[in-house]
């Protein structure tokens, strides 16, 4: 697909960067401040997005990148799972326990799993929505081929 | 109360766009705006007279906060709301390919 | 807390996904793994049906006990009905993935299919374990989604109209029921069925519940495809690929739809004389008019997805009587023999509807049309497929000794009694009218003699799809076992009981 003008592609050069910041910001104070891991990975997968429209792609780049971010995405949700199931191994016993030390509330360290827990839903999410664009971008392009 | 039946109005306005626009497109855009109607409901809720932002302030803890709970099972209602819309886009999409319009009584292959 | 039960939901979402990492690697990964989680969960659920018995099993995910005896966090509850309904999911989709080792061999992307079926178990699962409302709508529509996709997965034009209309009006329900779980936490500021059963017992608005039973109602009754709101079923459940038809008409309108409506409208809301009244109707509604329409049909699968409506409509029926019986308060137990007669009969339809289905999906693979006026002579050329549909037909219209005719034995015999005689004439006549639809079914798929010369070289399927259909059929005739006394009551009575004793599951669940 064919990219955008000169000054799409130099101020989103400048932009990307900052908005891939900010949906770090977010996920990871997830547990402070209102957002966490949904709402950051959708910012996350938008600093991306842009990326990819404004300078456009050609077929072979845009399928490559949807195999990487399908395998982000599953490997993410794994991860999660197995850290929910070493809930069974320590603390309560129970799945989804939250067995590490609590810290001081207020503080970005603290709450145990929930930090973790965000990070890699934020992962998830901005692979998934990548995926959903990639998908539909890639069937658009497969018929001009 | 009034509130409450703004909802209930947005939602019937989703439900007509639904029944009457011939627009595969236009009939997605509808049931996006019957499930933001429903969000709507679930996040009013929970409001509590005189209650502020669920955010425990460290410095002053104990306060009349805004019922939390159903805005959390708003934001799990947004993500699924994504994927359902994300589903219908894909399968409208390729019923563009093989059909070759987006009119919705051109689509009546099966019936009986 | 028993701990098997988070392996229910966790370990097909984990297969799932680890099946869309490895499958791109390592061929035939996704068939076997897949393969072996159904087993596995085949395995857990009918050991728990075995072990469960009377006690209601909790598990509070993530060790929140309760506050005040107020349940905060996540339940997830075992008690006699769920796990039924467990072991119905796993051994019906055990063998529609044996089936589909060959059937689904002639799509591209098989990596897809396995992940998503899992997908599909695992919320189906999730929908029957979970003890709060939130929940059920949760997993509900990760099952919902998965099976979108599935229907649609040949991305030919019938599928693809079928899953648009099927996606539309599903949508609609879930927003339904989403209103619905906001009129239910605004009166009882607590998410947990049991909870909830507490809080309703004290205020007595009646019309408030009257408005959230009829939102649940149409949502929950258009996933069941009850009659009004049936209009998806007959194409998606013909236009999907065999295997996710089985599954789709024998597993999910019951684990999404009637299981819901009966937990719901047992455990969580006082029965009510009114409420009573409207699902007998909708059930007996359902039983005629799916039967009529499925008459005129002549694409087989279109004629199954039919009598889906119709038997589901027994169900529905026969549970109505149960708790018209309750609300009027008499003859306990003719209430009980109704709502086990109906209970019984969704294990059978389960069997026979997904046999039905998988022969029909046989039968395209050999020949490559669904219609019947194209199809002949096929007993001949395809002696398995031919000896094991006859069974199914058997079964599903009510001949002795397979296992239809004891569950409509024991819903006729329920309604003869509670003195509803219309209804247990509506239900012969309406079993009848089955027996006639299915003798049409034989004669033209596999006996007719006149179209014998086109179809030479017709030769058995492969024989993954013969292993599950020949296990399905003697399963068909191993239910009517569950119709003895002594096993009913080791088996169906758990499930009965939880539902007709009104506070035994919020009074386990809170007292915990």
């Amino acid at each position: 697909m064919k990219g955008m003008t000169i000054i799409v592609k130099k101020t989103t050069q400048l932009i990307a960067g900052i908005i891939f910041l900010y949906g770090i910001y977010i996920i990871i104070h997830g547990h402070l401040t209102p957002g966490g891991g949904f709402a950051g990975g959708v910012i996350l997968a938008g600093s991306f997005i842009l990326l990819i429209l404004a300078n456009g792609s050609d077929f072979l780049n845009l399928v490559r990148e949807e195999s990487g971010s399908t395998l982000y995405e599953n490997l993410s949700i794994l991860v999660f799972l197995l850290l929910a199931l070493t809930g069974l191994l320590a603390g309560a016993h129970v799945f989804f326990a939250n067995w590490l030390p609590h810290g001081t509330p207020g503080t970005l360290v603290s709450a145990g799993f929930l930090p973790l827990y965000n990070i890699f839903v934020g992962i998830e999410v901005a692979a998934s929505i990548l995926t959903i664009f990639l998908a539909l971008i890639i069937f658009k392009e497969e018929v001009l081929r | 109360m009034i509130v409450y039946l703004l909802c209930f109005i947005l939602f019937l306005t989703g439900l007509y766009g639904v029944i009457t626009r011939r627009n595969l497109i236009k009939i997605a855009i509808s049931l996006s705006i019957m499930e933001f109607s429903s969000f709507l409901f679930l996040a009013l809720i929970g409001y509590v007279d005189g209650g502020v932002v669920p955010i425990v302030d460290m410095a002053d803890p104990v306060k009349t906060y805004v019922d939390p709970l159903p805005q959390a099972l708003v934001l799990t209602a947004i993500v699924i709301g994504l994927a359902t819309t994300a589903m219908l886009m894909a399968v409208i999409i390729r019923i563009y390919r093989k059909y070759g319009t987006f009119d919705i009584r051109e689509i009546n292959k099966l019936r009986g | 807390m028993n701990p098997l039960i988070p392996f229910f939901v966790a370990v097909p979402l984990a297969g799932a996904f680890l099946t869309m990492i490895l499958g791109r690697f390592i061929p035939h990964l996704n068939k076997s793994l897949a393969t072996i989680i159904l087993l596995f969960l085949t395995f857990i659920s009918f050991w728990s049906l075995f072990t469960t018995g009377e006690t209601v099993s909790v598990y509070k995910v993530g060790g929140w006990e309760a506050v005040n005896s107020v349940p905060i966090g996540i339940y997830l509850v075992l008690d006699g009905f769920s796990a039924l309904l467990l072991c119905v999911i796993s051994c019906i989709g055990l063998m529609s993935v044996v089936y589909s080792i060959s059937y689904m061999a002639r799509y591209s992307s098989e990596n897809y299919f396995y992940a998503l079926f899992c997908l599909m178990v695992a919320g189906m699962n999730g929908v029957v374990l979970s003890g709060d409302i939130f929940n059920i709508f949760v997993f509900l529509e990760i099952s919902t989604i998965s099976s979108y996709a599935l229907v649609a997965f040949g991305v030919e034009k019938n599928e693809l109209e079928a899953t648009l209309k099927y996606q539309v009006l599903g949508a609609i329900a879930s927003f339904l029921i989403l209103f619905a779980i906001g009129f239910i936490y605004w009166k009882a500021k607590t998410l947990n069925i049991a909870d909830i059963r507490t809080a309703f017992s004290e205020g007595h608005d009646a019309r408030y519940y009257l408005l959230v039973q009829i939102l649940l109602l149409s949502g929950f009754g258009l996933k069941a495809a009850m009659i009004p709101f049936h209009a998806w079923l007959p194409d998606a459940h013909s236009s999907a690929p065999s295997p996710i038809s089985a599954m789709l008409s024998g597993v999910l309108i019951k684990a999404i739809g009637i299981y819901v409506i009966i937990r719901l409208f047992f455990n969580m809301f006082e029965i009510t004389e009114g409420m009573a009244i409207v699902i007998t109707t909708l059930g007996t509604l359902s039983m005629v008019v799916g039967v009529f329409l499925a008459i005129g049909q002549w694409d087989i699968k279109r004629l199954l997805a039919y009598h889906s409506i119709s038997q589901m409509g027994y169900v529905v029926m026969s549970v109505g009587i149960g708790m018209l019986l309750i609300a009027r308060g008499l003859r306990s137990e003719v209430a009980a023999l109704a709502i086990s007669g109906g209970i019984f009969h969704l294990l059978n339809h389960a069997a026979f509807k997904g046999l039905l289905f998988l022969n029909a999906g046989a039968i395209e693979y050999s020949i490559g049309t669904r219609d019947l006026r194209e199809m002949g002579g096929l007993a001949k050329s395809m002696p398995v497929t031919s000896a094991t549909s006859f069974a199914a037909s058997l079964a599903i219209s009510g001949i002795p000794p397979f296992n239809g005719f004891f569950s409509k034995l024991i819903i006729i015999v329920a309604a003869v009694m509670g003195h509803f005689y219309f209804l247990a004439a509506m239900a012969a006549i309406v079993s009848i009218i089955t027996l006639a639809s299915f003798m049409k079914f034989q004669r033209y798929a596999f006996y007719n003699k006149e179209q014998g010369e086109l179809k030479s070289d017709i030769k058995e399927v492969p024989v993954p799809m013969l292993a599950s259909m020949i296990i399905l059929a003697v399963i068909c005739l191993l239910l009517s076992v569950l119709a003895i006394p002594g096993v009913r009551e080791t088996i169906l009575s758990p499930a009965t009981d939880i539902l007709m004793d009104q506070m035994k599951y919020s009074s386990h669940i809170t007292g915990m």
